[in-house]
């Protein structure tokens, strides 16, 4: 018996750490990505995201003010300044690039023609020459530094700002609105017909839905692009809300359906025998018992909306400030892509809404993805 | 701000437009039909042939024109040249067949469909079974879970910084080469390795869809009988056995609903090839070879529209089970 609860102990401990590993795998990439969008320029370039919370080391050179910034105290020439940039730590010092650290902060390096420097630990260096100096540029000051960890939010001030993902934004929210509140007003009454109404073709029209459910968009494109031009809505606003519209609405036709012919039948047919008409037991009764059904189809849409690349490339303008958040976020993986603080600052304004309507309202997602789990992408 | 004002104005009239013509065309009706008066009875029966018309006109418009009509024009385009004024009969399709690029996209697309329904189904599965027998079960789903929320375009950058490369010598900064350097290796560039690229590209997907695919089994393996399960205890069976021979079996039904909901937006993977390698290094997809001829230099409709075409082809046997399985349970 003592054996039996061994192997179900050693079993429990295995379970959790294949859900430990799991749910690392499936969080790290994100998260690192969230850790470098607050971190500090530089320090992303010399260090990965892991170690963001440990201060970094750098080597680097820096020039030392020239001959013409020398200035003369009684019979020494000096020329003084600093090494270090904010929030830099001196760890050490040289004066060669063979020996990029052979000098303590404080201590001073004797140099040719009896010049000598010393470099103070709070960074500020001191060149001193018997004779006048010579030459344009300044010596070099080889410097080991340290810079503490940094959290900032410059990278999001900068995102939004400068590179125009604030506007995107403002657009992304425009496209979604309107292209989840329209189908869903449009299908619920569609899918009360399909549900609850008889006429002739009925079947016919469901399984024309759950057909349509999965066809590609990408076949829709150009027809559609066409049609909108003829048609004199163009590229726009209004030509994407009516293709989202147009896309959405399989899937909540579908999803409602689905929920509502399992509403109960004596509801319905009492307040069909009480006199209501068909408008009245919709509005009445359905569209309330309805609701997380509707909510549902709601964050689907909002989501798919608010992630669309493809539609909103062909139907929206391609002027910067006519991009949506993702038409942003992949313009700036072709020109930025190694500022891995732009990218990860504009990934995660571009995610942080869908994000929280995820975690808020993942009730309604899991039901709604157990009710139409047919639909595809 | 103005935008912000124009999308809450097209609200307003679409919704106030939607309700205004539902509200609309029954008073109308109720008025030319009167449910009351002499001939009531016929009355009724006439407004209630054309009533779930009103309810479903809209729809259907949308439908048709959205979705119905394009599958048409595409087929025409496709029989068409370039602009679409000449008639090409199968060229098109007789220049796909000879493509490279298109042989390419279809064989990195059969490969797409070999590995990311199974993986996510797979991993899917094993976080369902795991994430169920913990008691911080429903914390982890939700971390699983969460990239369905996150977008392709989204997902490709916080991959891309994971396979990200720096030069032998310099400090790693992609998760992916500091891990692989730590063991020694020189540093690789993932995303244009020859044939294993096209696999840190699908990885993304799996990463994506496995929430997807865990949350419809979690719930399939909840519904199994207890019954069943205390039955094989009973006998003896071990968990690997149960897993496998009692609860698996009883489950296919919607392991083939996940396996092919995953395979239809596997034919669609556009996004993410898009944004992490434009399909350069033998990466190309249908989806983005049809981008390329519609949207990129001198379009082509005829041949953008053939490729969308086998894409649609590719769909269509799924297309069909599922309105089968529509069918059936609606008859049952």
């Amino acid at each position: 018996m003592s054996q039996i609860a061994g192997t179900r102990a050693r079993l429990v401990w295995a379970v959790n750490l294949a859900a430990l590993l799991l749910v690392l795998l499936w969080t790290v990439p994100t998260f690192g990505l969230l850790v470098s969008s607050v971190r500090d320029r530089d320090q992303i370039a010399a260090s990965g995201w892991w170690k963001a919370a440990f201060p970094s080391t750098a080597s680097a050179f820096v020039r030392a003010g020239g001959a013409d910034t020398a200035v003369q105290e009684g019979d020494l020439w000096v020329i003084s300044g600093t090494v270090l940039e904010k929030g830099q730590r001196l760890d050490a010092w040289g004066v060669t690039s063979r020996a990029p650290e052979a000098y303590r902060p404080g201590e001073t390096a004797a140099l040719k023609d009896g010049q000598s420097l010393t470099v103070a630990a709070d960074g500020s260096y001191r060149l001193t020459s018997p004779t006048a100096f010579a030459g344009g540029r300044g010596m070099r000051i080889f410097v080991t530094t340290t810079v503490p960890p940094r959290v900032t939010t410059e990278n999001y001030a900068r995102v939004i700002g400068a590179e125009g993902l604030g506007q995107a934004f403002l657009n992304t929210l425009t496209v979604t609105i309107p292209a989840t509140v329209i189908p869903i007003l449009i299908a619920a009454f569609a899918a009360y017909a399909l549900a609850w109404m008889e006429f002739p073709g009925r079947a016919l029209l469901i399984a024309v839905v759950v057909g349509l459910l999965v066809v590609p968009l990408q076949l829709a494109l150009i027809p559609l692009l066409k049609l909108h031009n003829d048609i004199g809505i163009g590229k726009g606003y209004m030509g994407i809300w009516l293709a989202h519209t147009g896309f959405g609405l399989p899937l909540a036709i579908y999803l409602l359906r689905n929920y509502m012919v399992g509403l109960p039948r004596e509801i319905i047919e009492s307040a069909r025998v009480d006199g209501a008409t068909e408008f009245q037991i919709f509005r009445r009764i359905i569209l309330p018992l309805s609701f997380p059904a509707l909510a549902s189809f709601a964050i689907f849409q909002f989501l798919w909306v608010w992630n669309d690349l493809l539609v909103a490339t062909v139907f929206l303008g391609n002027r910067h400030d006519q991009l949506v958040m993702t038409g942003v976020l992949r313009e700036l993986m072709g020109s930025r892509g190694g500022d891995w603080e732009i990218l990860a600052a504009s990934a995660f304004v571009s995610i942080a809404v869908p994000l929280l309507v995820f975690f808020a309202m993942q009730k309604y997602l899991v039901r709604g993805l157990l009710a139409g789990s047919v639909k595809g992408g | 701000m103005e935008q912000l004002s124009y999308a809450a104005g097209t609200i307003v009239t679409g919704v106030f437009g939607c309700v205004a013509w539902f509200w609309g065309s029954n008073l109308i009706l109720d008025w030319i039909w009167p449910s009351r008066g002499a001939h009531a009875g016929t009355n009724i029966l006439r407004a209630n042939m054309v009533r779930p018309w009103l309810f479903i006109g809209p729809a259907i418009l949308f439908l048709a024109v959205y979705l119905v009509y394009p599958v048409f024009d595409s087929i025409w385009r496709s029989l068409h040249d370039a602009g679409g004024r000449a008639w090409v009969g199968l060229d098109n399709y007789r220049w796909l067949a000879g493509d490279a690029k298109f042989r390419e996209s279809i064989l990195n697309n059969l490969l797409w469909l070999l590995v990311v329904p199974a993986a996510a189904t797979f991993f899917g599965l094993l976080a369902a079974q795991v994430t169920d027998r913990i008691r911080w079960g429903n914390i982890a789903k939700s971390f699983i879970f969460m990239p369905m929320a996150i977008s392709f375009v989204g997902a490709g950058v916080i991959w891309k910084f994971v396979y990200d490369y720096r030069g032998e010598g310099q400090e790693q900064i992609g998760l992916l080469n500091a891990i692989w350097t730590a063991f020694g290796h020189p540093p690789e560039t993932w995303l244009t390795i020859p044939f294993g690229n096209n696999f840190f590209l699908m990885a993304v997907l799996i990463w994506i869809q496995t929430g997807f695919a865990m949350v419809i089994l979690s719930a399939a393996l909840r519904g199994i009988p207890e019954e069943t399960i205390e039955a094989a205890i009973l006998d003896g069976a071990n968990p690997w056995q149960l897993f496998f021979r009692i609860k698996v079996p009883q489950i296919w039904g919607t392991i083939a609903v996940v396996w092919t909901t995953i395979t239809i937006t596997v034919l669609k993977i556009f996004d993410i090839v898009f944004v992490m390698t434009n399909g350069q290094w033998g990466t190309q997809v249908l989806a983005n070879l049809m981008y390329d001829w519609m949207f990129r230099g001198a379009p082509d409709y005829g041949r953008g529209s053939a490729i969308a075409l086998v894409i649609m082809a590719l769909v269509t046997p799924i297309m069909v089970w599922n309105i089968r399985n529509a069918r059936r349970e609606m008859m049952g």
